[in-house]
């Protein structure tokens, strides 16, 4: 794989905050790793002064055993005051994690986009809701998403447990089958930001990740309002090849392409499949090197994924990739 | 305290893993076809016995079964049962029950309405469907066939069918 | 087995020669005749006598950790670069899968365990467990169990689920064929052990106590395992329970995990996690128990504040069966409810917190012996501290939405469990070795074993916490190379290496000790409780005679009239029976003698569960097996129940 195939590079850090509900975790975070830090450093300050002054012994030392008749009043008065201090510190901890609770729950959802993500293995299938059903469209494994509008995410799955994890935008929720649950989050700046699912679903739960753009709203809406689009025809006749192709071989038993006769739900809709960055879920880029490579052998690149080999014929392939290059 | 009496245990691994438990392979990479049928037609797939390699592995039979659903095989042959499309589970074979028979029907269809998948589902996808068509009359092993699905069910599990006898019935006259 | 020499100790002061006058040679003689096990191929497989089994389950137990090493190595040599080809997918997930279930099922409860049933008798002051021969069956089941597994696993039918199973990935319908079927019957096997063991240690420590033993006056370290017991008690079944309806899913077609019938995928988790927190509690709560011992020792004083100690050890139990929730919290739960978990995750820092300002405050006031097991105990106050502390940020719901199933958490329970668990159970190997097999472990080689696992592990787990922050989830194969990670993981995989290291030096110690240690003295440490009173290694009837106990440091408090009971038969297998509280003298009991149907009833059982995972019929077939071999094992002996009756005293 090339080392920076993504530029900009998508961000996937949850120490780096680009949305508000991600901000009030880190700001959690800071607040608790600084107690902790503290803690930490009383409590094995005082092991190692307790090391530092201690007379030393040996095996035949003989046993202090003054403890066991007069009692140790002060040490105890000590060992008091100490736990009530960290009890007091508990109790703070508690508060800020109630209090962050709070401010996760009350994101204004005026103007919310509201998108329907089923969990796949090894993909995300979404689905963008709308009042208006005749405005709603599908994609996969790639979100756009408006700057400073509220996302309200619905999660399901499809087969076993994943988990939605965008570090930069907010914490993660798990997608569990005969469950249906919800994330709210919201982008405050522009950029990539990659999330990857987060539960442990098989054999390709390292390469099931997920792309974020976030954009200014005017963008989102273009972006929108071209997913909307069925696929446009095919001008040139190596494309128009490329289409009977993909709805004479396996293409048409697994992925849908609006516009066309192939509606299969069972791999990721492909109609705009030109307008994405990645590939397989986020993991390979979207040039025609690496779609040719997908296409002739997924599983050398990500094994265990449902897709087959495709031995097609190398004009074939090409007419192929030239057709899936209109697909914008 | 002697490590002499674990010696037993630590030969019998040893020996267990030099010979590996071909049903829990998770193929990844299609292997060779089961003694492929190189001659595309109904007669030469009746002449040789054919075995299917993947009838021993639990792994493909399941993929068998997630084909089933995801090329809607369910949508003439419902979940077994037969709806505008014969049933699968039964004793009854219309044109043979033994795999080479199966990968024909799926492959170059028959007439009175199966359609041939040949050109859209790759070769070892229908092997794998082959495996679990049979296992659908309880025809494979109890630790090979698929268990329940987590789904709402429409018969008993794969592995929990008794085992049918096949019988080969003729084809009915077309259907008009 | 011979007579053992009279004690050569090195301390002068008669605080340290407990032992009186002693047993007159021929007496001491017939007794370890009494308690030995029979010679032979047949005798090894009949052994019951508490310390030789022990003995085996302590070294079986240490060799699934280097299994679980091993695999752990395999997982950091394959993360050790991005797009690493060492590991296939399907491989990589039945070695993480096996390394955690290896550590938690097949290591770190049953190795407590073992170390229990040698030491708890001698500290309390009797001559056996109770229930010698369900001792013996526990070890084999549980012995059978892991070699099933591992069986499995060489045969590539390791289970590949993850150590924790969830459905429906481990169901019947994404989990084809038997892999997790073995590793569910595996839960089966190491869990039936555990109860069992728990009730020898319960009835031992409750019934069997030395007279004068109250309960006041237990070493905390048997009070550790009192508590370790009772939770085992309440946690297991809920773990049997999940990995039976799993089976049963998986087997037969129930549909308890099944949102399509009614079931419910949580219920899963709930079950199990309802077991797998009070675990990790079964797993910290006997080493604090080593913890205590060895500042005893190498502090040359008591414990400060025995009675909050035991109040601690008391509230962590109870507090432990009130957090499970709070592994779920990235489920669609009621926020409300996983605050409650979160309160309770934060709450039961308390009791762990009184216990090390306690320890602190030992050694703050005590003079110290700078011995290697001080070393792996003082590794606690950084280790555990650190995991502690992470475990806080991960109590809270909000911060675990960030840090849940990544990283972080990895190295959250490294740090928990080494430090918590790994490093004091050394500190006791290192401590108790001298009494387990008559000779010293070499200093020199121990401190070095104790450096280079302190620094391997840091180095290892620490830079995990930054990885899991900077988005690097769990049981990932491999990782792009653009997402940076790589160096950190290059780091982690150099630590784990030097922790490799630093085992092996422990091995060789061993193994070079064992031969060519220095002879240990009865008390080479001048320890005060009453292990330590008898030589080392102890006779196989532990104590010549049963000691009078006065005080919590036999051996350290001045010596008060009556020292010994006299009485007890050194021709049968006579052990005293005292009350559950003031240990006053109840009445005496006889043990059984050695036996090989423990052995064949744990075959029988093992063919039994293995039979199941194929087949439903199994249960009522093997069934007739394992009746007839539980039979033959509580037949009782014609002869044995006169001797005993003719020894009855009649009103």
């Amino acid at each position: 794989m090339n080392a920076v195939f993504l530029d900009p590079r998508p961000l996937q850090d949850a120490l780096r905050p680009a949305g508000v509900q991600a901000a009030h975790i880190g700001s959690l975070w800071n607040l608790t790793l600084g107690l902790c830090a503290v803690v930490f450093v009383l409590v094995l300050g005082a092991c190692l002064v307790a090391l530092w002054r201690a007379p030393r012994a040996g095996a035949g030392t003989e046993p202090d055993l003054s403890s066991l008749s007069r009692p140790e009043r002060r040490t105890w008065r000590v060992i008091g005051w100490s736990t009530g201090l960290a009890a007091a510190g508990l109790l703070a901890l508690l508060a800020a994690d109630v209090w962050t609770s709070r401010a996760l729950a009350r994101l204004p959802l005026r103007d919310a986009v509201n998108i329907e993500l089923v969990g796949h293995m090894w993909w995300w299938e979404a689905r963008y809701r709308d009042a208006d059903p005749s405005r709603e469209f599908s994609t996969a494994n790639e979100l756009h998403i408006p700057v400073g509008r509220p996302v309200v995410v619905t999660l399901r799955s499809n087969d076993v447990i994943h988990s939605l994890w965008i570090p930069n935008l907010q914490g993660k929720k798990d997608l569990i089958p005969g469950r249906t649950a919800t994330l709210r989050l919201r982008a405050d700046r522009a950029g990539s930001y990659r999330g990857q699912c987060a539960e442990f679903c098989g054999l390709e739960h390292a390469m099931m990740a997920l792309l974020v753009e976030a954009e200014p709203n005017d963008r989102y809406e273009a972006w929108a309002e071209r997913q909307r689009q069925p696929a446009a025809e095919p001008v040139d006749a190596v494309a128009r090849r490329g289409r009977e192709v993909f709805l004479g071989k396996s293409c048409v038993m697994c992925h849908t392409i609006s516009g066309t006769t192939a509606n299969a739900r069972f791999g990721p809709d492909l109609t705009h499949l030109a307008g994405r960055r990645t590939i397989a879920s986020g993991m390979f880029p979207n040039n025609r090197g690496h779609l040719a490579g997908w296409i002739a052998d997924p599983q050398s690149l990500k094994p265990g994924v449902n897709m087959p080999a495709n031995n097609l014929p190398p004009d074939e392939l090409q007419a192929l990739l030239a057709y899936l290059e209109t697909l914008k | 305290m002697t490590l002499r009496p674990y010696m037993p245990a630590v030969c019998l691994i040893v020996l267990l893993a030099l010979y590996g438990c071909e049903r829990e392979q998770r193929p990844v990479k299609a292997p060779p076809a089961a003694s492929g049928l190189g001659d595309p037609s109904y007669a030469a797939a009746g002449k040789v016995p054919v075995s299917n390699r993947y009838e021993e592995n639990a792994f493909a039979v399941s993929q068998g079964k997630t084909w089933f659903r995801a090329y809607n095989c369910n949508g003439c042959h419902a979940a077994g049962g037969g709806d505008i499309g014969p049933p699968l589970m039964d004793a009854k074979w219309r044109y043979g029950s033994d795999p080479g028979a199966i990968y024909a029907t799926i492959a170059f269809g028959r007439p009175n309405g199966m359609p041939a998948f040949g050109q859209h589902v790759p070769e070892d996808q229908i092997w794998q469907l082959v495996a679990y068509v049979r296992s659908m009359s309880g025809q494979l092993s109890g630790s090979v066939s698929p268990n329940r699905s987590d789904t709402l069910q429409a018969a008993k599990p794969e592995n929990r069918r008794e085992k049918e006898k096949p019988v080969h019935e003729a084809t009915p006259a077309a259907e008009h | 087995m011979t007579v053992p020499a009279p004690d050569q100790d090195r301390a002068q002061g008669t605080w340290l020669d407990r032992n009186g006058p002693g047993l007159p040679p021929g007496a001491a003689h017939t007794l370890e005749q009494t308690w030995s096990d029979p010679p032979g191929i047949i005798g090894w497989f009949s052994a019951i006598n508490h310390k030789t089994i022990s003995k085996r389950f302590m070294v079986t137990t240490f060799i699934f950790f280097l299994l679980g090493g091993l695999l752990a190595i395999a997982m950091r040599l394959q993360l050790a670069q991005p797009n690493g080809r060492l590991l296939s997918p399907d491989l990589y997930n039945q070695v993480f899968t096996m390394h955690g279930s290896t550590m938690m099922f097949l290591f770190a409860v049953p190795v407590m365990q073992a170390v229990a049933t040698y030491l708890v008798p001698l500290m309390v002051g009797a001559r056996s467990v109770a229930f010698p021969r369900m001792n013996a069956y526990a070890y084999w089941i549980f012995t059978f169990g892991g070699i099933m597994l591992y069986g499995a696993f060489f045969l590539d039918i390791g289970p590949d689920a993850g150590w924790f199973a969830y459905v429906p990935l481990s169901g019947p319908q994404y989990s084809p064929g038997k892999r997790v079927d073995f590793w569910a019957q595996m839960i089966t096997f190491t869990e039936l052990s555990a109860l069992m063991e728990a009730i020898v240690l319960i009835t031992t420590i409750l019934k069997m106590r030395a007279p004068g033993m109250t309960l006041n006056r237990m070493p905390l370290f048997v009070w550790t395992m009192l508590v370790t017991s009772f939770m085992i008690l309440f946690a297991m079944p809920a773990v049997m329970l999940a990995s039976t309806a799993l089976i049963t899913d998986r087997l037969v077609g129930t549909h308890f995990y099944n949102p399509g019938e009614g079931g419910d995928a949580l219920l899963w988790q709930h079950l199990f996690w309802f077991f797998g927190h009070p675990e990790v509690y079964l797993i910290f709560i006997p080493p604090l128990g080593f913890m205590s011992s060895i500042i005893a020792t190498f502090s040359r004083r008591p414990v400060v504040g025995y009675p909050a100690m035991v109040l601690a050890l008391i509230g962590t139990a109870f507090l432990a069966f009130g957090l499970w929730v709070h592994h779920m919290f990235a489920t669609n739960l009621p926020e409300l409810g996983k605050t409650f978990f979160t309160a309770a995750s934060l709450m039961i820092a308390i009791p762990t917190a009184v216990q090390i300002f306690c320890w602190i405050a030992t050694l703050w006031t005590g003079r110290l012996n700078l011995k290697t097991p001080l070393l792996f105990v003082l590794a606690f106050f950084v280790i555990l501290l650190a995991g502690g502390l992470t475990g806080l940020m991960l109590a809270s719901v909000s911060l675990d939405y960030q840090l849940h199933d990544t990283f972080f958490v990895v190295a959250h329970l490294h740090y928990v469990l080494l430090g918590g668990a790994v490093f004091p159970l050394f500190g006791a190997f290192y401590y108790w070795f001298p009494k387990f097999t008559g000779r010293m472990l070499s200093e020199r080689l121990g401190r070095w074993n104790f450096w280079l696992f302190f620094i391997g592990f840091n180095v290892a787990f620490f830079p995990m916490h930054v990885l899991g922050l900077q988005g690097m989830t769990r049981r990932i194969y491999t990782y792009p190379e653009e997402m940076g990670w790589g160096n950190l993981n290059l780091l982690a995989t150099v630590g784990a290496l030097t922790i490799a290291v630093s085992v092996l030096l422990f091995i060789i110690n061993v193994l070079h000790s064992r031969r060519h240690g220095e002879l240990a003295s009865s008390n080479p440490w001048g320890g005060g409780t009453l292990e330590w009173s008898v030589a080392s290694p102890p006779p196989m009837g532990n104590f010549p005679l049963v000691p009078m106990v006065h005080g919590r440091y036999p051996l350290w408090q001045a010596p008060a009239e009556p020292l010994h009971v006299t009485g007890l038969s050194n021709e049968h297998r006579e052990v005293l029976i005292t009350s559950v509280a003031d240990a006053r003298l109840d009445h005496r009991m006889w043990l059984p003698s050695s036996s090989p149907w423990p052995f064949l009833s744990a075959v029988a059982t093992t063919i039994l569960f293995i039979g199941s995972i194929f087949t439903p019929w199994a249960v009522v077939w093997a069934a007739v097996p394992v009746a007839i071999a539980t039979t033959v094992w509580f037949w009782p002996k014609r002869d044995v129940v006169r001797q005993r009756v003719r020894t009855e005293l009649k009103p």
